[in-house]
């Protein structure tokens, strides 16, 4: 199942993952049959825009859907375990310990009522410390090694004396309390204004080296990727449409979609006036997915082919890291010139 | 970084390095990068940084409001005369009806008796402060109480949602349609209360009993409050995070949910302290709570009623001023309470 050359046992093993949320107007597929596979110490970034089903994947990993959500299909191993399968009150043990999440908004995922020393050890004392003193004391160095200044002061402060900034350290910060090997940062930028993001990508990239844990890193923003992960993969309406290197993605795309995204990136040197461009179309609704390929509506290159019948990821040019869901993909470049050609 | 309150020139040369200095490879991180967000942190607060406990920034904010501040020392005054009435006062609310006593009989206020005496001489303000301990004793148990029932049944109902939740709010909503007035005065006549014959409480002529009736009724409000704000907050992200830590509902619901319900819970406990004085001064005055010889406001003002018009007016004047002069203080307390731990109040 997974894409790795390397014969170790993957920390983390998603296969043909589906996920459903039944809603009022029907059935939602919001991941449709995702396979992706997470080594120790590696990062893997899963790119696309709203409703990709990249934050939902997450989720499902966290055991953390909705009611209303559910595992259709596909399974999840995470250190040799069936996530899925796994009662309720085992989750709850590995949740925080094996697994951390760090969400989106550090303004509203701290708790204002609350210390951020002692919403730190607070997840300490959950699961590897059993003393209070003993989980503060870690929490101050915690927020020391996230690069918190005075943290032993800071720690008793709340979250709303706290910037924006330095809040997402803490979350980092309460993350990797318990030493996770599996840590998924969802959208942990988005929040944050630019020049903090840097830094935000810097403390969290020192604390998942210093921890050598795994990092799901879900972002819609490429710029994000290019810094920081070894692995993407390209989520388009609940698939993944192209897994491979940072180099695969970034230099040698195969799939249409991900060219689009890539062309869609501003650049210095770009005539200020002209418009940014865009990838026509919306993206699928997810209700009535389409038959063929979820791109074929929006996609220049789409054939007959393409709109009956569903393109299978496939290692694109014999290289087995590097696989794309589309007929064309040995085409592209050639397709692609041409349509650059006047 | 020892010390934060570096010259700012000094801390300008750091966050311009900051901000240049390449990605490093050490776990420990470019503290020069952290500096630079500390000294634009600091900007907002120049100097002293607030004193680091919200109950501080609380009590000073309530203190802040002069009314609710001034109210709180009139009722810290009044509990304190009220419990420690035999020492402040150097009569019996219920004296042996000796001659020398009964001589003292319908006098007006005075230095001696300032809220004069009534038909058989008993010193008014002995009595009154007598009914007050007992007025406040049922007022903070019924708060108490009715804060517990509360809290409980609207934490679960607005917690687990659901099934959960419509049952106890149906529950809630049955004593929620009770026609209360009637109900309390049924089961305060009542002189041995039980349930089916299987608990059986202290009647209401007894303080304990009075707080077990009041609460009883009182408790739906707060369980309606406690549910929507528990509706409200089990979406928040950290609700989320803190699940994601691996926090069992219980765990989320104590230490997650309850400390950011404390507002709303307090400001109610605070009402109903006021609510619970008048609905008990009512009942006894219906003659269904505590009865004479024990005084109560309530019973103090029924049993002066017959003096309306009269120049003995001042024994039914006194008692309905000290219920109405503590149900006001309660009620600004409250106000106040509420203005101190809403934290969208900027004052």
């Amino acid at each position: 199942m997974s894409a790795l050359t390397t014969k170790d046992q993957p920390l983390l093993d998603v296969q043909d993952l589906s996920v459903e949320f039944s809603t009022h107007d029907g059935v939602v597929r919001a991941v449709n049959g995702v396979s992706f596979a997470l080594r120790q110490g590696e990062t893997l970034a899963v790119v696309g825009e709203s409703g990709s089903g990249k934050s939902v994947t997450a989720l499902s990993i966290m055991g953390l859907l909705d009611r209303s959500g559910r595992i259709a299909g596909g399974d999840i191993v995470f250190d040799g375990t069936s996530l899925p399968a796994l009662p309720e009150r085992d989750y709850r043990g590995l949740r925080g310990a094996g697994l951390a999440m760090i969400f989106q908004d550090p303004l509203s995922s701290l708790n204002p009522a609350f210390r951020v020393g002692d919403q730190i050890a607070e997840a300490l004392l959950q699961h590897t410390c059993d003393k209070k003193g003993e989980a503060r004391r870690q929490a101050a160095h915690l927020l020391e090694m996230v690069g918190i200044p005075q943290a032993a002061d800071r720690a008793r402060e709340y979250p709303h004396q706290f910037s924006g900034g330095m809040r997402q350290r803490a979350m980092i910060a309460m993350a990797i309390a318990n030493r996770p090997k599996l840590l998924i940062a969802d959208e942990p930028t988005t929040a944050l204004d630019v020049t903090i993001q840097a830094q935000v990508l810097e403390v969290l990239r020192s604390a998942q080296q210093e921890t050598n844990a795994a990092m799901l890193l879900i972002t819609h923003d490429l710029g994000i990727v290019a810094g920081t992960a070894d692995r993407v993969a390209v989520m388009y309406g609940g698939r993944v449409v192209e897994e491979g290197t940072l180099d695969d993605i970034f230099y040698r795309p195969r799939h249409p979609y991900t060219i689009g995204l890539l062309g869609s990136l501003p650049r210095l040197g770009d005539d200020p006036g002209a418009p940014l461009r865009t990838i026509p179309g919306t993206p699928p609704n997810l209700l009535r997915l389409p038959d063929g390929c979820t791109l074929a509506p929006r996609c220049p290159y789409a054939i007959e082919r393409c709109r009956g019948e569903r393109p299978p990821l496939e290692p694109a040019e014999g290289d087995a890291g590097h696989r794309s869901a589309c007929f064309r993909a040995g085409e592209l470049e050639r397709l692609v010139a041409e349509a650059a050609r006047p | 970084m020892t010390d934060r309150h570096v010259d700012p020139a000094k801390r300008v040369r750091e966050s311009g390095t900051g901000a240049a200095s390449p990605a490093g490879t050490s776990a420990l991180l470019d503290t020069a990068v952290a500096t630079a967000e500390e000294s634009f942190a600091d900007i907002d607060e120049p100097g002293v940084r607030p004193a680091g406990s919200n109950w501080r920034l609380v009590g000073r904010r309530f203190l802040r409001h002069k009314v609710a501040s001034a109210s709180l020392i009139v009722l810290l005054l009044l509990g304190t005369a009220a419990a420690f009435a035999s020492v402040v006062s150097p009569y019996e609310f219920n004296p042996t009806l000796t001659p020398e006593v009964l001589a003292d009989a319908r006098q007006p206020p005075s230095w001696e008796h300032p809220f004069g005496t009534d038909k058989l001489g008993r010193d008014q303000l002995t009595r009154v402060l007598y009914s007050l301990r007992k007025s406040l004793l049922i007022g903070l148990g019924v708060a108490l109480l009715s804060v517990v029932l509360g809290v409980i049944v609207g934490a679960l109902a607005g917690f687990y949602g659901g099934w959960t939740d419509g049952a106890l709010m149906r529950f809630t909503d049955l004593f929620l349609v009770v026609p209360e007035l009637a109900v309390l005065l049924i089961v305060a006549k009542n002189p041995d209360p039980s349930f089916f014959g299987i608990f059986h409480f202290p009647p209401a002529t007894e303080v304990s009993g009075m707080i077990l009736i009041l609460a009883a009724l009182g408790w739906m409000a707060i369980a309606r409050i406690v549910r929507g704000e528990f509706l409200s907050l089990r979406e928040k992200e950290y609700v989320e995070a803190a699940r994601a830590a691996g926090a069992s509902g219980p765990r989320i619901i104590l230490r997650h949910l309850l400390p950011n319900t404390v507002g709303p819970i307090v400001v109610f406990a605070t009402l109903e302290v006021g609510l619970a004085i008048l609905a008990e001064a009512t009942l006894s005055f219906l003659g269904a709570g505590i009865q004479l010889p024990e005084v109560s406001l309530g019973n103090l003002i029924s049993d002066a009623e017959s003096t309306v018009g009269t120049d003995l007016a001042y024994l039914i004047i006194f008692p309905g001023l000290t219920l109405f002069l503590i149900v006001l203080c309660v009620n600004f307390v409250g106000d106040g309470l509420r203005d101190a731990l809403d934290p969208k109040t900027t004052r």
